[in-house]
């Protein structure tokens, strides 16, 4: 402990020595030679076999004020301190190929390389992790950056206490940006809650009305159980309220956007069956293994482009069209255009398919699930506000199923072979005899259904494991969708995959995800003995 | 036309009974392996034969057991549970198996067992399971809930304050009967039901949105929270991936799971997950020189120096040490003196202490807890003092509290109750 710091305290929990800690480095200059010994002894403590040893160790270096503890403790938290086994010395290890390059931790010079064995990597665990990362956040405080700055005080809100509050009080003096300046005001509102002045009080309850943070809500539970001053509590009570009235609507909002996303996910999986046993009748129990493919397809080209994942995920959606389209095409040559008309055996033919497709899987992936990666622009959240947030990759599969159906419907409606598979599909001999060429239009349809379904996968591989099961878990749900939506129409399955996806979302809360689909099944049977050709029955001629 | 359809079908069942023929005669001892090589289980099972493999060509190099050679006999039950007791039964009565390695769910196991006892044959089960069983004729050398569960709430509650909790599981056996033991040692330990949160969802769970907005509303009433995780296999990655969208890192609501290993991990992006727990008795990063070599000899064996091992593999490396163990003990192979022979057989185990077969058919074994990192391995950040023996029957569960299994005699009762002096089988009820 350097002598000029007089906030000494015995040690206690982490984050708190780490607030003290953070004062003095304050009062410290930074840049300064702290004190050797501590700096020396933080170093030797991290070779404690015990956490709490290191936990002493890391507050030692933090204290020191010593410049190279910050990239020691930042080399901890991302795992790259190790002891080299045969002399103990302290490295930083940066993986290259199958061999670690070092470089000292305490001179920066290089050390030279070392395999994995010869190495012990300095462990951390959570609590030490909570440690280091408050330190650093503390530190953060000042960053000239105010995203860092902010995230920094947002990661203190929780563990708020008299030194913090004073710190950020004297803090908001200085600061320029608004955001930060906010989330500061918080911070000390928060504080004023706390001291028991009526006026002081008052003033911090109207200020915090309306703020959704779970700080806040917290605090002021904290307050009403606590507070004696009646108007204060009326006061509490009625900002509560309203603060509680919001994060209502935002659950409401939360939910419906959960319910639009698992739908989309629903109507991506289902539409290239809609289309394949919705156009041309075919059951096609190997609908899901298509999907499996074009999950697959994802995983191969990243494979192939391991330096950027989000091209080849691009990529895929094209790739995976060709792919699964392709396989569909050839199991309607070779198997599916002998069976047209007995649903029974195309059931069975397919279900064989879809076996023979996931062991092929299996033999040529290997049975276990292939990681797949998220490129950086599909992670992360959009935070509309402290309860509400909408996650990336959802929102992108939500426009990208969007996209997918109005490609699709623009297929049916507006391009030649859409109107030949509209015609073929309404009245076949007829079709043919203006010249279109039924099978090879039967061929095309399925192999358009299947390929829709290989861009599903894509967007599934982004959710999901992808493994040679994934397409068992969808298969039931996209014919539930499209029987639902009404065989043969587009938009049914469109409205029936997000029915059923918000319907899902609205009372998987109340009833639990086992109960929610075993509701939802049960509806759905109902709702076919009512009306046995879905929402949108086909109109006029009911069978080909 | 119909015939061809048919024909399909035969030729895929066939396909399917093909592959699970190997044989070869001769004065060998054969060991059976039954584990799924297809259907839902084989990505996790899978392994597990090639491990069994492993050790039994390494057990020939050493020159066989008792001057003869061992033989593998594989088949593969397909994830299919009442197909598991016919496999069964066929390694048993027609290869004559002198034992079993095998099953990895419970309802496999649960499936089997009428005919391990009715053939009286022996069974190794090496994965972590629900306890509250113990047969004559099957060793359990994966984790009971003592040995992997309830450790791993003390870390949490002891090591990072935890005041609130989620046991979210899929739903089916084992994750009810150990969030059941859990509920229980949590309330004993004064935890009061509203800082309870339960939750199942079905196998193959695929869509977390809401369950993990829930989590993280839970986890905001300024209480340290936890996510104790029985979820199985497969609906691991989304609920991981929802996770880590959402923001809520190892920091702010850490997840420990029973379920979650070295093989789950390689198919999943581990980076957004690094500082979730995971509690298992054995980690591939354990550095110890028994465990290098054995990774080093999968490695080989595999032929790719990519595999990971897990916590079942080490439980089929101590099962057969074990059984070899007390076949050499017993000079044969026969099933009765084998189990007679294996109770008190101790044998290394990978983290560097040794495991020893309990009589009620458990093992010792030490519980680690892991946090995951970026490369997809676990960092030990604890492990118990010493060796936990493994309880067939829990002491946290009302019906079962009285009940001790201990296959010695003159008791020999996998189900005996103390307070009523009377034996009722094996299974509960």
């Amino acid at each position: 402990m350097p002598a000029t710091c007089p906030f000494f305290q015995p040690p206690g929990v982490v984050s708190h020595l780490a607030l003290l800690l953070l004062i003095c480095l304050l009062l410290v200059p930074v840049s300064g030679r702290g004190d050797e010994g501590g700096f020396d002894q933080g170093i030797d403590l991290l070779a404690s076999r015990d956490f709490s040893g290191k936990a002493a160790g890391i507050d030692l270096l933090a204290e020191s004020g010593d410049a190279r503890a910050k990239t020691i403790l930042e080399a901890l938290l991302a795992g790259r301190l190790f002891h080299v086994k045969k002399s103990g010395r302290l490295v930083v290890a940066e993986k290259n190929g199958r061999t670690y390059l070092l470089t000292d931790a305490l001179t920066s010079a290089p050390a030279g390389t070392a395999k994995k064995r010869a190495l012990k990597k300095v462990t951390i665990n959570n609590r030490l992790r909570t440690g280091i990362k408050s330190a650093l956040a503390r530190l953060a405080l000042r960053d000239p950056d105010p995203g860092v700055r902010l995230a920094a005080v947002n990661a203190m809100l929780s563990t708020l206490n008299q030194e913090s509050i004073g710190l950020l009080t004297r803090l908001r003096k200085e600061e320029k940006d608004s955001r930060v300046r906010d989330a500061l005001a918080t911070a000390i509102d928060i504080g004023r809650l706390r001291s028991g002045d009526p006026a002081l009080q008052s003033k911090a309850l109207a200020r915090l009305d309306g703020n959704l943070d779970p700080v806040v809500r917290n605090e002021l539970i904290r307050l009403l159980d606590t507070e004696k001053d009646e108007t204060v509590r009326r006061q509490a009570r009625a900002t509560l309220a309203s603060i509680e009235r919001r994060i209502a609507l935002s659950g409401l909002a939360e939910t419906l956007f959960f319910g639009l996303s698992m739908g989309s996910v629903l109507v991506l999986a289902a539409i290239g069956l809609a289309i394949t046993f919705g156009v041309i009748g075919v059951i096609n129990m190997a609908h899901g293994e298509l999907i499996m493919l074009g999950a697959y397809t994802t995983y191969v080209l990243q494979q192939l482009l391991p330096h950027s994942i989000g091209l080849a995920l691009l990529l895929s959606v094209p790739a995976a069209f060709l792919v699964a389209g392709g396989v569909g095409i050839l199991i309607e040559k070779t198997v599916i255009r002998f069976l047209y008309g007995r649903p029974l055996e195309t059931l069975l033919a397919t279900f064989g398919i879809s076996l023979v497709l996931q062991q092929a899987v299996r033999t040529i992936f290997s049975p276990l699930n292939r990681s797949v990666a998220t490129p950086a622009w599909m992670s992360g959240m959009i935070q509309i506000n402290p309860v509400l947030s909408l996650t990336v990759n959802r929102l992108t599969i939500l426009a990208f199923a969007a996209l997918v159906f109005a490609g699709l419907l623009w297929t049916m409606k507006k391009s030649s072979i859409g109107l030949q598979v509209r015609a073929v599909a309404q009245n076949r001999a007829m079709a043919r005899a203006m010249g279109v060429r039924a099978a090879r239009v039967d061929a095309l349809t399925f192999g358009l259904g299947s390929g829709i379904a290989g861009m599903a996968g894509v967007a599934l591989s982004q959710l999901t494991n992808v493994g040679p099961n994934l397409g068992q878990a969808y298969i039931i749900d996209s014919f539930m969708v499209v029987v639902f939506g009404g065989v043969g129409n587009l938009w049914g399955t469109l409205l029936g995959g997000l029915t059923l996806g918000v319907a899902n979302k609205f009372m998987e809360p109340w009833t639990g995800a086992v109960l929610a689909k075993i509701l939802i099944l049960v509806f759905i049977i109902l709702f076919i003995q009512k009306r046995p050709s879905g929402l949108f029955p086909r109109k006029g001629r009911a069978e080909v | 036309m119909k015939t061809r359809s048919a024909a399909l079908l035969l030729a895929l069942l066939l396909l399917a009974a093909v592959t699970g023929q190997a044989r070869a005669a001769g004065d060998t001892i054969k060991v059976g392996i039954l584990h799924s090589l297809s259907g839902t289980m084989a990505i996790s099972e899978t392994t597990l034969k090639d491990t069994m493999l492993m050790l039994i060509d390494e057990q020939n190099k050493k020159g066989g057991l008792l001057g003869r050679k061992l033989e593998a006999v594989v088949v593969d039950p397909a994830s299919n549970w009442p197909l598991f007791a016919e496999k069964a039964r066929e390694l048993i009565e027609k290869d004559h198996v002198a034992a079993v390695f095998g099953c990895w769910t419970s309802v496999s196991r649960k499936s089997v067992l009428p005919v391990f006892e009715e053939l009286d044959s022996l069974l190794f089960y090496p994965v972590q399971y629900e306890g509250e069983e113990s047969s004559k004729n099957v060793f359990y050398t994966g984790a009971a809930p003592n040995q992997q569960a309830i450790p791993a709430v003390d870390y949490l509650m002891n090591e990072m304050g935890v005041k609130r909790w989620v046991l979210a599981g899929t739903d089916y056996v084992y994750p009810r009967t150990t969030n059941k033991i859990l509920e229980a040692y949590l309330k004993e330990k004064g935890v009061s039901d509203e800082d309870i949160m339960i939750n199942y969802t079905p196998f193959g769970h695929s869509d977390w949105q809401s369950i993990v907005a829930e989590i993280k509303k839970f986890g905001s009433a300024g209480k340290k929270t936890a996510v104790v995780s029985t979820i199985n296999g497969d609906a691991n990655v989304p609920f991981y991936k929802e996770l880590g969208n959402q923001g809520i890192t190892a920091d702010k609501i850490p997840v420990v799971a029973f379920s979650v290993g070295e093989e789950e991990l390689s198919g999943i992006d581990t980076r957004p997950l690094v500082g979730h727990l995971a509690a298992w008795n054995y980690f591939m990063s354990v550095d110890t020189d028994i465990n290098n070599d054995f990774i080093d000899a999968w490695h080989a064996f595999t032929r790719d120096d990519k595999r990971v091992t897990n916590d079942p593999m080490e439980a089929h490396f101590i099962g057969f040490n074990m059984w070899v163990k007390a076949v050499e003990k017993a000079g044969t192979t026969d099933p009765d003196a084998v189990q007679k022979a294996i109770i008190g057989v101790t044998v290394p185990n990978l983290s560097g202490g040794y495991a020893a077969m309990m009589p009620n058919h458990h093992i010792t074994k030490p519980v680690l807890i892991g946090e995951i990192q970026d490369d997809g391995q676990f960092e030990i950040v604890w492990r118990t003092p010493g060796m936990v023996v493994g309880d067939a029957w829990s002491d946290y569960l009302p019906g079962s509290r009285d009940l001790i299994a201990d296959w010695r005699e003159p008791l020999a009762c996998g189900n005996f109750n103390v307070r009523t002096g009377k034996c009722s089988g094996s299974a509960a009820k």
